[in-house]
C-alpha cells in the first residue's frame, strides 16, 4: 500500500516541552520493587520454546518462587544457577561449571529452542561475561538450541527492564527485512495473546500489515527489521529495545500508550497515521470498538469519580494508568510515582495529567509513605510488599504487579482495566467485617 | 554451581528477617541490591501481616559501585534508628552486598548509634535459611543475655522459656497456644516464649528461667546450647508432636522442672486421635503406604505418628535440612527405609515415585508433586505457603494438635467403605477415572486443581504448565518392557484407578523377573498373590 507520512499529531510535539516544566520528586532511599528477573515470569509464558537460565544466588531462585505468585509448581520453563563458594573461591571454573549446568538442562529440556542466560546481581559484580558465554555456548549447541544472554540484575534494572533488555538482546538477532520490502509494523512489548488477536484484527480492517509483534511467540519467528519497518511501543518499558530497532533502521511511531478509549484511539490513530490510512476508515474501524470500551469504562465511574489515587513506582505503567484514570474516570491524581521516567517514551502520557500530579521518579519509600499519610488517598496503588499494611490501616489498595499481569490494553479490555483498579473500593463497600 | 528450579530454603538473610519479623522492637539494616525487598511480601502476603516487617535495605544500584555503597549504607541504618527508635539494631549482608565486602558490622558501630548493634555474618553463597535464623537468634541471644553472670533464679515456682517459634513457621502462631496450656497445665511459670512476640528486654531476661523448652531446634537449638553452656539451663527438645510425642514432652517439661505430672493431662477427653485410631472404621488405614519429607523436625514426628499411631507403612523419609540430617538418619534406620537427605525436589519427586506410597507427607513442594502423581498428599512442613496460615486454629502441637493432625492426614485418604465399594463395582458409571476421585477435588485429574488457589494472578496461569518430564508419570511402555495382551488389560481396568498403577507396575515388575512376556490374566494375578496387597 502507499505510505503517507502525516504531521504528528500535536499532543507528541508538545508532550516533551511540557514534560520538561514539571517538577520531579527524585528522592534516594529505599527503592520498594522488583529487579528485572521478575520480568520472566511472563516472558517464559510468552515465548513458549525459550528457557530463562537465571546464574545467581540462592535470593535469585527464592525471589522467582516468592514473586511467582507466592509459588507455583508446575515445572516452569525457567531456573536459577547457583553460584556457590566454590565458584567464588576459583576452586571450580565457573565457565567450565556453567557450562555443565547447561548440558544438564539441555539434555533433560530437548525442547528447548532458545536459551537465555540470564544475568543476575551477583554475576553483575562478579563481572562474569555471560555474553561471552552465551557465544561459547552456541558454538555448541546451535543451530539446535540457541544461546543468548542478557542482564535482569536489581542494580541495573527495576522489574519490567527486564523484558526490555530482553528484547533490546533479541533485536540483533531478528532477520534483516528485504530491502524493497513493504512497510511492516512491529508492535513492541509483551502482550496478552488475546490482545494480539484483538489488535490483529483491527489492523486487518485498517489494511495494515503484515504487523508482527515483539516478543515473537516463538524464538524461532522473530520479525524481520529494516528501513521499511515501522515499530510502536505496546508498553513504556521497551525504551532500550526501541534504540536497538532504531539501529537497525527501523522508524519508531509515537504515541500515548493503548490503555482505555482514548489511549487505544491515539495509539491506532498514531499507526494509521503513519500508514496514510483515510480518516473514514480509521473512525469506520475504530468506532465500534471506541463505543464499546467507552460504555465499559462509563460502567464504573460512579466508583472511580473524584476518588484520590496515588500510584507507587511498580512498572513504568504508571504515567499512563495515571492518564486513564484521570482522564476516562474522573479520578484526582495524588502521586505518579516512576522507577524511572523516560521523557522519551512517556512524553505524552505526562502532557495529558494535569498540572496538579505530583511526579516522582525513583523512590525513597519511607517519604513516599509520610506523603500518603498526609495526603490520605481514596485508593493507593502499589506493590505486594505495601499492600496489605496499608490495608491494615484502614486505606484501599490495588497491588500494581496485576497491571502487567493482566491483559489490559486495547478496546476490548478499558473496561477490564477500570474494574480492575475499581474493584477494592467496590469490595470494601460490600464488607461488612472491619479491617 | 547448582541447577535450581525451586527451593526449600531461602538465602541466610531472609532467615535473618524471619527472626526480626518475629520480634519487637528490633530493626534489621540489610545491605542489599534493589530487588531484594521480594522478602517483604513473605511476610506481607504469605503470613498476611498487618505491618511491613522491620528492616531497611539499602537497595543499592550498578552506579553507586563506582562510588560509595559504604555511604549509603551509613545512612540507611542511621535513617532507620532515627525512624524506628529499635532497642536493637540488627546488621548484614545479602548475597551480593556479601560481594563488595563493605562491612555493615564495622560501618554500624562506627556510626555510634543510640542503640546496641549485632552485626550479622550471613554466608549466602554457603548456608541457607533455617541456619541464618538460627545464627541470628543465636547472636541476639548471646548480645542481650549473655551481659550477666549466672543470675539468681527464684526458687518457689518452677520455670522456663519457649524457644524457637518464629515468624514464617509452620503453623508456630497456633503452637505456641497448644503448649502454653500443657506448661501452665504442669504449674509452670513461662518466663519468655522468644523470638515470636519477645522484645532484647525479654532477651536479657532468658537467663532467670530454669530451663528452656526448644520447640523448632531448626531455629533454636544454637542459642539453647549456648545457654546451657552459659548458665546451666537444661533443655528439653522433644517436639510435642503427636500423642506419644506430647506425653514424652510432658514427662520431660515435668521432670526437667521437678513437677508430677497432674491426672487428667494426658488422658483428657480433649485428645481424640487415639480412639479415632482405634475405631473400626481406621482398619482401612492399616499397613498405608506413606511418603514422609520436610524439615528435620516435622518429618522425624511425622513418622513416629504415622507408624505408632495410625498403622501406616513408613515408604519413605528425608529431609531437606542437612544441619539435621542426624535426627533423620536415625529414624530411617527405626522404620527400615534408605534416608533421603536433598535439598533438590527433583530427586524427592524421583523418591516419591519409586516408593509408590498411598500417601504422601511433605512440603508444599511434595503437594505438588503427589496431585501431578495423583498420591494424596497433606502438608506437614515448611517451606510455607499462604494456605498454611489457615483462618482456624490449627496446630501441629500438643493433643489438639494430634487431633488437626488426624483429620489432615486421613481426609485425604479414600474412606474405608468408599475404597470396598469401589473394589466390588469398578465400572461405577460416576466413579470412574475420567470423572476423578472426589478426595483430589472435582472436575479431571492432576490438571483441575489449580496450584496455589487464589494467592496471585499469575498462579492460575501457571497451573497450566504441562509437564515435560515426569519419567514415571508417562503412560507409554518404553521399548524392551514386557507388552499387555488385551484380556490382561481390560482386567487391569477392572482395578480401581488409585491402586491400578501400583497394580500395572508390580505386575511387570513380577513378569520381568520371571521373564514372561506378554502378560496376561494369569500373570496379573500371579502378581497379585505373589506381592499381597
Amino acid at each position: 500500500m502507499t505510505v503517507v507520512y502525516s504531521a504528528p499529531v500535536p499532543a507528541q510535539t508538545c508532550a516533551p516541552e511540557t514534560a520538561e516544566r514539571r517538577d520531579v520528586l527524585k528522592q534516594r532511599g529505599q527503592h520498594e520493587v522488583f529487579c528485572g528477573l521478575t520480568s520472566i515470569m511472563w516472558l517464559h509464558r510468552k515465548m513458549q520454546d525459550a528457557f530463562f537460565l537465571i546464574v545467581g544466588s540462592r535470593t535469585c531462585a527464592h525471589l522467582m518462587q516468592s514473586a511467582a505468585g507466592v509459588m507455583i509448581f508446575a515445572e516452569p520453563r525457567f531456573a536459577t544457577a547457583i553460584i556457590d563458594e566454590r565458584d567464588l573461591a576459583g576452586m571450580a571454573d565457573m565457565n567450565e561449571e556453567l557450562d555443565k549446568v547447561v548440558s544438564r538442562l539441555l539434555a533433560r529440556r530437548p525442547d528447548i529452542k532458545l536459551l537465555v542466560l540470564v544475568g543476575s546481581c551477583p554475576s553483575e559484580v562478579i563481572k562474569l561475561d555471560l555474553p561471552r558465554a552465551a557465544g561459547r555456548l552456541n558454538g555448541e549447541y546451535s543451530p539446535t538450541c540457541r544461546v543468548m544472554a542478557y542482564s535482569g540484575s536489581g542494580i541495573e534494572t527495576t522489574f519490567t527492564q527486564g523484558e526490555d533488555n530482553f528484547l533490546a538482546a533479541l533485536v540483533p538477532d531478528m532477520p534483516a527485512e528485504a530491502a524493497d520490502a513493504a512497510a511492516s509494523l512491529v508492535v513492541v512489548g509483551a502482550l496478552g495473546d488475546v490482545v494480539e488477536d484483538q489488535m490483529m484484527r483491527v489492523f486487518n480492517g485498517l489494511g495494515i500489515g503484515p504487523v508482527r509483534f515483539l516478543p515473537s511467540r516463538s524464538s524461532t519467528t522473530l520479525p524481520p527489521v529494516g528501513p521499511n519497518t515501522r515499530f510502536i511501543l505496546a508498553q513504556p518499558w521497551v525504551g532500550t529495545c526501541a534504540q536497538a530497532l532504531e539501529r537497525r533502521g527501523a522508524k519508531r511511531i509515537s504515541a500515548p500508550f493503548p490503555l482505555g478509549e482514548e489511549g487505544s484511539t491515539a495509539w491506532y490513530r498514531a499507526i494509521s497515521d503513519s500508514f496514510g490510512v483515510p480518516e473514514a476508515r480509521f473512525d469506520a474501524i475504530t468506532a465500534p470498538g471506541r463505543d464499546r470500551a467507552r460504555r465499559a469504562v462509563e460502567r464504573y465511574r460512579p466508583v472511580l469519580e473524584g476518588k484520590s489515587v496515588f500510584l507507587f513506582p511498580d512498572s513504568q505503567l504508571e504515567p499512563s494508568l495515571a492518564r486513564f484514570l484521570s482522564r476516562e474516570l474522573a479520578t484526582s491524581i495524588v502521586e505518579v510515582g516512576s522507577p524511572y521516567l523516560n521523557r522519551d517514551v512517556v512524553g505524552a502520557e505526562l502532557a495529558m495529567l494535569p498540572d496538579s500530579v505530583r511526579l516522582s521518579e525513583g523512590q525513597d519509600v519511607e517519604r513516599q509513605i509520610d506523603r500518603v499519610e498526609s495526603d490520605n488517598p481514596d485508593l493507593i496503588i502499589c506493590g505486594m510488599g505495601l499492600g496489605n499494611p496499608f490495608e491494615a490501616q484502614g486505606r484501599s489498595t490495588k497491588w500494581s504487579i496485576e497491571f502487567v499481569f493482566t491483559p489490559i490494553q486495547g478496546y476490548e479490555q478499558a473496561g477490564d482495566l477500570a474494574e480492575l483498579i475499581a474493584r477494592p473500593l467496590m469490595r470494601r463497600s460490600l464488607l461488612k467485617v472491619g479491617a | 554451581m547448582e541447577l535450581t528450579v525451586w527451593t526449600y530454603e531461602g538465602p541466610p538473610h531472609v532467615g535473618a528477617i524471619r527472626i526480626a519479623n518475629s520480634m519487637r522492637d528490633v530493626h534489621f539494616v540489610l545491605h542489599a541490591p534493589q530487588g531484594d525487598t521480594y522478602a517483604d511480601l513473605l511476610f506481607t502476603m504469605i503470613e498476611r501481616n498487618r505491618k511491613r516487617p522491620p528492616v531497611t535495605y539499602t537497595t543499592f544500584q550498578a552506579r553507586d559501585l563506582s562510588g560509595d555503597t559504604a555511604e549509603i549504607f551509613k545512612i540507611a541504618a542511621r535513617e532507620a534508628v532515627d525512624r524506628f527508635k529499635p532497642q536493637a539494631l540488627l546488621v548484614g549482608a545479602s548475597c551480593t552486598a556479601e560481594l563488595i565486602q563493605d562491612d555493615p558490622g564495622g560501618l554500624a558501630k562506627a556510626l555510634g548509634l543510640s542503640v546496641p548493634v549485632v552485626a550479622l555474618e550471613l554466608p549466602s553463597y554457603q548456608k541457607k535459611e533455617n541456619w541464618g535464623a538460627a545464627e541470628t537468634f543465636y547472636r541476639l541471644v548471646r548480645a542481650f543475655a549473655g551481659g550477666a553472670g549466672k543470675p539468681e533464679v527464684a526458687p518457689e515456682q518452677a520455670s522456663c522459656n519457649i524457644l524457637g517459634p518464629s515468624s514464617l513457621g509452620f503453623r508456630n502462631r497456633d503452637d505456641i497456644v497448644e503448649v502454653t496450656k500443657i506448661v501452665e497445665a504442669l504449674g509452670i511459670r513461662i518466663n519468655t516464649i522468644a523470638p515470636l512476640g519477645a522484645s532484647p528486654a525479654d532477651l536479657a531476661r532468658i537467663p532467670q528461667a530454669h530451663f528452656n523448652i526448644v520447640l523448632y531446634p531448626e531455629i533454636a537449638d544454637n542459642a539453647a546450647r549456648w545457654l546451657k553452656r552459659q548458665f546451666g539451663q537444661e533443655m528439653v527438645a522433644i517436639a510435642p508432636i503427636g500423642v506419644g510425642a506430647t506425653q514424652d514432652f510432658i514427662a520431660a517439661v515435668a521432670a526437667a522442672a521437678g513437677v508430677d505430672v497432674p491426672d487428667g493431662l494426658t488422658a483428657d477427653g480433649a485428645e481424640r486421635l487415639s480412639w479415632y485410631s482405634r475405631s473400626i472404621d481406621s482398619n482401612y488405614l492399616t499397613g498405608k503406604r506413606v511418603f514422609i519429607f520436610g524439615d528435620a523436625t516435622h518429618a522425624v514426628a511425622a513418622a513416629r505418628i504415622a507408624s505408632e499411631e495410625l498403622g501406616f507403612k513408613v515408604c519413605g523419609l528425608g529431609t531437606y535440612s542437612r544441619e539435621f540430617a542426624r535426627d533423620v538418619r536415625e529414624a530411617a534406620a527405626k522404620y527400615g527405609v534408605e534416608p533421603l537427605i536433598s535439598d533438590n525436589h527433583l530427586d524427592v519427586e524421583d523418591a516419591i515415585i519409586a516408593a509408590q506410597p498411598e500417601l504422601v507427607l511433605g512440603t508444599q513442594m511434595e503437594r505438588h508433586a503427589a496431585k501431578r502423581l495423583r498420591i494424596p498428599c497433606a502438608v506437614i512442613s515448611s517451606p510455607v505457603h499462604v494456605q498454611d496460615f489457615p483462618a482456624r486454629y490449627s496446630p501441629q502441637m500438643g493433643f489438639e494438635g494430634a487431633n488437626v493432625i488426624f483429620d489432615s492426614w486421613v481426609h485425604p485418604l479414600m474412606m474405608g467403605l468408599e475404597e470396598h465399594l469401589l473394589q466390588m463395582f469398578r465400572g461405577d458409571f460416576e466413579f470412574h477415572d475420567d470423572a476423578g476421585s472426589s478426595h483430589l477435588g472435582h472436575g479431571h485429574g492432576a490438571a483441575a486443581e489449580t496450584a496455589g488457589g487464589s494467592d496471585t494472578a499469575p498462579v492460575a496461569a501457571e497451573a497450566a504448565e504441562p509437564i515435560h518430564t515426569q519419567p514415571a508419570a508417562a503412560a507409554a511402555t518404553a521399548p524392551g518392557e514386557p507388552s499387555w495382551t488385551i484380556d490382561a488389560e481390560r482386567e487391569l481396568r477392572k482395578i480401581p484407578f488409585f491402586v491400578r498403577g501400583k497394580a500395572r507396575r508390580n505386575t511387570e515388575s513380577y513378569a520381568a523377573q520371571n521373564g514372561l512376556n506378554p502378560i496376561t490374566i494369569e500373570t496379573l494375578y500371579d502378581a497379585k498373590a505373589h506381592f499381597g496387597r
